[in-house]
């Protein structure tokens, strides 16, 4: 048609490039304009990812704006993007929270400069996780995503807080954080990047929509074992890597302490857009690819997904630290979206699946919401108090009304309130998933209920009990940059609460496609 | 005619030599000048060869031949191939900045540059020589510069040694190498040394199967190769920062590249008979280069065994004897070059400030050299494969070519890259962030604008090699074409 449509992909992915690069050559001591700089430069993958949402056609099948390019020719891989329901959900979510993540970041004072550029490049590695539908291009951006996020939790992550490691030897906690999430992501990598190196030597091609086609119709006996056994091993090999990065208990034990250690806004982001990369890569890749393998071992799933609901909200309950709290509650959340994506691979279409598909989409988009608010309310108390020990808190309400209102606000959203959006999805899970798997889902219920009892508890430590006396006069109200920055969040766990078709529209036509 | 652009790349610095030689010793400068000139020069004739080479024609360009001792069948031929392209461009890269970073040296530095050059025009030679005599000739003249740079301006404690054993090393590799050059010579009968005559020999399978290990375990040396990697961490250790530089950069390519095309390419058969537990030796360097150089103390030395982890990857990629695994070779080729020569460049310009390399005495370095920070961790991330980066171009298709021959190497081998990761984010941790030691406080500085000169130039590469493999890639894969035939059609 033209430029502007053809390529609307492409300038969303690439306008973070663009951005940082402009940030590159601004004077680096010019601290207010770096950060306006960067707000403003951040708005324009939002403007056109909205437009790009009035353009999708949600009654289409298929891949839309598709753009491909020959990249490496020699082994058979092409810069080949394109956006469907749940990647157009999802690219709407990464760059809406990138502005106001980048807002929420104004309080930083080292480093700005490197700060927003690292923000822009994790921008550009999460965007292309979403659009890719190429194997290797898709492997490409899920790994160079790591590389930003290390530094941000390296650099600017809380400077509190030692840990011992083997030898006695004490190092800085947002070291040791940041080293973890490298080296445990890196490694879950590996399996994904030797699976997906031996599915382009046996296909002879990383083209995401050929291989659904391809590799699912194979049926020769590969290097000596039986072709079910190549694909059982491949299939855990992606499966491990993408549940280390939802995270699927036990492979969790990242996330406490990268979300604990990172800056707010880094927070904001992982919780926020990284844990939807894994349960992402689960619907892009997982099912389509491995439809038998996925089937068989839906129970064991579904059974990780049940043990990360539960234990994810006991453990939330058991914190007292706050961000560890909130921390902990993104393994119980993101749980239901396993568990969602478990039950529909399980029944593998039928109206059950469906909506559990549909429950588990609209989750990631709701978790992106509710997490990244939560992140940031904690991190506004912690910016005034500076601590993040629920003890040191308690009855601060009458000293901040107005962020007391807010904070009930999202904790409710995240609690699963009717009327606000996690409700909506989680009963679509829930409610999906029943007839599917029984007593899983019964056993989910559990969590449900701690998940109301931590939630209750980060309210009651902050919000009420007797006046912590030390803090009056030394809290101040929330500001209007940071309203500005939940704001939007707010009116979006609201609006889904209230109406969610306008969103379950889009992700319906693909989840449907999915499970054909 | 036309004009001869290989022989001007090849005896540009040995020309430049013998002018800088000339120069009277205390005018130190513009003994510098006329290095920098020189290596500018040959970079810029290499960049040209390199973009002139007709990727759709294919085959051997730019050929020239002059007959030398024509009783014994030597004679003077160059070309350039899609395989030693990307090698002409590393070197020419590799001599400029090597000479930038070379700035400071102030200990007879006109000595410094003549031996320097010298070993250049030997490195351009190899690569280029389409005649085995003239490939062995230039390959000595290559290795033997290489003593007096180590043995004269290394460092202090290990110099003798690191230089006597690189230095022996890789001439009993030669030595070996050339017994089996020479019979080929001999039982070929065409009374000529020309490789593209005696690729058409058609050696008998016995013979080829024969000789195959010593020409290529003999070159491998050079390469790297377990378990004659020794001499590399320890010569690497002990050379001067911009020998360093052309020694892993440059010099370990020589023995992979002569390997390949002396070996692999006229004893395709052989090849195919060893290539399987050739294949285990470099999964040895491969993953052992990479836990040894995760337990050094020294900088320098993780950076050495890095190499021989990497180089490894190299001949992996040979032995599988594929398509894929050729290309990822030849890419990895340049990438490592490049990638180790910014490497070596850094660890020289922390060690000319802070004077020590062990890293838990280090520390904290990014505050007062920001640029040498950011290129380190650039290197670092080629280094640990990361996608977006000419590691990961490199590496895939030689894991993809493992996959294809022998899987579960494939599988053992990854291993190395976690723990390269490991040890790249523990270097990078402890030398550039943290603290800076109290020692060091007021006496560090930052680096000169050749020096970040030299670091943004060969960051750059990784990154463009990274984005748009394009540029390099199809002109390995016509280089690797030539290869296959061979393979096949022996």
């Amino acid at each position: 048609m033209n430029f502007f449509t053809d390529h609307i992909l492409s300038i969303i992915l690439f306008s973070p490039v663009f951005a940082a690069a402009i940030l590159f050559f601004l004077p680096e001591n010019q601290e207010k304009l770096l950060k306006w700089v960067s707000f403003v430069l951040s708005l324009i993958p939002f403007g056109f990812s909205l437009a790009l949402w009035f353009l999708f056609d949600k009654n289409a099948a298929g891949f839309q704006f598709v753009e491909q390019f020959i990249w490496y020719a020699a082994i058979n891989s092409s810069y080949h993007v394109g956006v469907d329901g749940i990647a157009l959900s999802m690219v709407l979510l990464t760059t809406l929270l990138t502005p106001l993540a980048i807002l929420a970041s104004f309080s930083i004072k080292e480093n700005i400069k490197s700060y927003m550029i690292l923000f822009f490049l994790l921008e550009l590695g999460m965007l292309g996780v979403f659009l890719a539908l190429d194997l290797l291009i898709f492997f490409v951006f899920w790994e160079f995503g790591l590389v930003p996020m290390y530094f941000l939790i390296n650099q600017w992550g809380s400077e509190k807080g030692e840990r011992e490691i083997w030898g006695g030897l004490k190092v800085p906690a947002r070291t040791y954080a940041s080293f973890k999430f490298m080296i445990y992501t890196m490694a879950g990598s590996l399996g994904l990047l030797l699976a997906i190196q031996m599915i382009g030597v046996v296909a002879g091609t990383f083209d995401i929509p050929t291989l659904f086609e391809r590799w699912t119709s194979l049926d020769k006996s590969l290097f000596g074992l039986d072709i079910s056994v190549v694909k059982a091993i491949a299939f855990w090999a992606f499966t491990i890597a993408f549940a280390i990065k939802v995270p699927v208990w036990p492979f969790h034990t990242w996330l406490p302490d990268a979300h604990t250690e990172a800056p707010t806004a880094g927070s904001m982001i992982l919780a926020g857009v990284l844990l939807k990369l894994g349960a992402f890569g689960f619907l892009r890749l997982v099912l389509p690819l491995y439809p038998t393998e996925a089937q068989r071992y839906a129970p064991a799933l579904a059974f990780l997904a049940v043990m990360a609901i539960i234990f994810g909200a006991f453990a939330s309950f058991g914190q007292t630290d706050f961000k560890r709290l909130v921390a902990y509650s993104s393994v119980n959340h993101m749980g239901f979206v396993v568990l969602g994506i478990a039950a529909a691979a399980y029944a593998m279409g039928g109206e059950n699946a469906t909506i559990a598909l549909n429950g588990a989409v609209l989750q990631m988009f709701n978790h992106g919401l509710s997490a990244a608010g939560m992140f940031f309310l904690v991190g506004v108390i912690y910016e005034r108090t500076h601590t993040r020990d629920l003890n040191e808190y308690g009855g601060l309400f009458p000293l901040v009304p107005v962020y007391g209102g807010i904070l009930i606000f999202t904790s409710m959203a995240s609690l699963g309130l009717p009327g606000l959006n996690g409700f909506i999805s989680e009963f679509l899970v829930v409610r999906g998933s029943w007839p599917i798997f029984t007593l899983y889902t019964a056993l989910a219920m559990i969590g449900l209920l701690f998940t109301g009892a931590y939630i209750l508890k980060g309210i009651k430590q902050v919000l009420h009990g007797p006046l912590n006396e030390k803090w009056i006069g030394h809290l101040t109200e929330i500001n209007s940059r940071e309203i500005f920055v939940i704001a939007p969040l707010m009116v979006l766990m609201l609006w889904i609460g209230v109406w969610p078709a306008w969103i379950l529209d889009v992700i319906n036509r693909a989840v449907l496609a999915l499970l054909s | 005619m036309q004009f001869p652009i290989l022989s001007f790349i090849v005896f540009t610095p040995i020309v430049a030599a013998l002018i800088i030689f000339l120069i009277p010793e205390e005018r130190k400068s513009e003994v510098r000048v006329a290095a920098l000139a020189a290596a500018a020069f040959a970079l810029v004739l290499s960049i040209w060869a390199y973009f002139a080479y007709d990727v759709r024609a294919g085959g051997y360009q730019f050929v020239e031949q002059v007959s030398w001792i024509p009783a014994l069948g030597i004679s003077y031929k160059v070309g350039l191939d899609g395989m030693n392209a990307p090698l002409v461009l590393l070197t020419g890269v590799v001599m400029f900045t090597g000479v930038l970073i070379s700035w400071g040296i102030d200990d007879r530095p006109r000595e410094f540059f003549t031996f320097l050059f010298i070993l250049a025009t030997g490195v351009f030679g190899v690569f280029v020589s389409l005649d085995l005599f003239m490939l062995f000739f230039f390959y000595e003249i290559a290795v033997f510069p290489m003593y007096l740079l180590i043995a004269i301006w290394g460092w202090k404690e290990t110099r003798e040694y690191a230089a006597m054993k690189l230095t022996l090393y890789l001439f009993v590799g030669s030595v070996i190498a050339l017994v089996g050059a020479l019979a080929m010579y001999f039982t070929a009968g065409l009374g000529t040394f020309d490789i593209l005559e005696l690729e058409k020999a058609g050696f008998s399978r016995e013979f080829q199967i024969l000789w195959f290990p010593f020409v290529f375990i003999g070159f491998g040396v050079l390469g790297g190769i377990f378990p004659f990697h020794n001499w590399s961490p320890d010569g690497h250790v002990a050379a001067p920062t911009a020998v360093s530089m052309f020694h892993a950069g440059v010099l370990m390519k020589l023995g992979a590249f002569a390997a390949l095309r002396v070996g692999l390419m006229l004893l395709p058969e052989g090849a195919k008979f060893h290539m399987g537990w050739i294949i285990l030796l470099t999964l040895v360097n491969v993953v052992y280069g990479a836990f040894i150089a995760s337990v050094q103390t020294d900088f320098k030395y993780v950076i050495g065994f890095s190499s021989v982890s990497h180089m490894g990857l190299v001949l992996m990629g040979f032995a599988t004897l594929t398509r894929e695994g050729f290309i990822g070779s030849g890419i990895q080729m340049f990438s490592h070059g490049v990638m180790t020569a910014l490497f070596f460049a850094v660890v020289g310009m922390v060690y000319d400030q802070a004077h020590t390399r062990e890293i838990p005495k280090l520390g904290g370095f990014r505050k007062v050299m920001p640029v040498v920070a950011i290129a380190f961790i650039i290197g670092g991330l080629v280094s640990m494969g990361m996608p977006g980066f000419s590691g990961f171009i490199a590496e895939f298709p030689i894991f993809m070519g493992v996959w294809k021959s022998y899987p579960l190497i494939a599988i053992i081998a990854a291993i190395s890259i976690v723990i390269t990761a490991s040890y790249i984010i523990r270097v990078v941790g402890r030398v550039f962030y943290g603290k800076m030691p109290q020692e060091f406080e007021g006496h560090v500085h930052d680096v000169t604008v050749l020096d970040k000169i030299a670091l943004v130039f060969l960051s750059f590469i990784l990154i463009a090699l990274g984005v748009f493999p394009g540029w390099m890639v199809p002109l390995v894969e016509s280089g690797v074409e030539q290869i296959l035939r061979l393979l096949g059609g022996a």
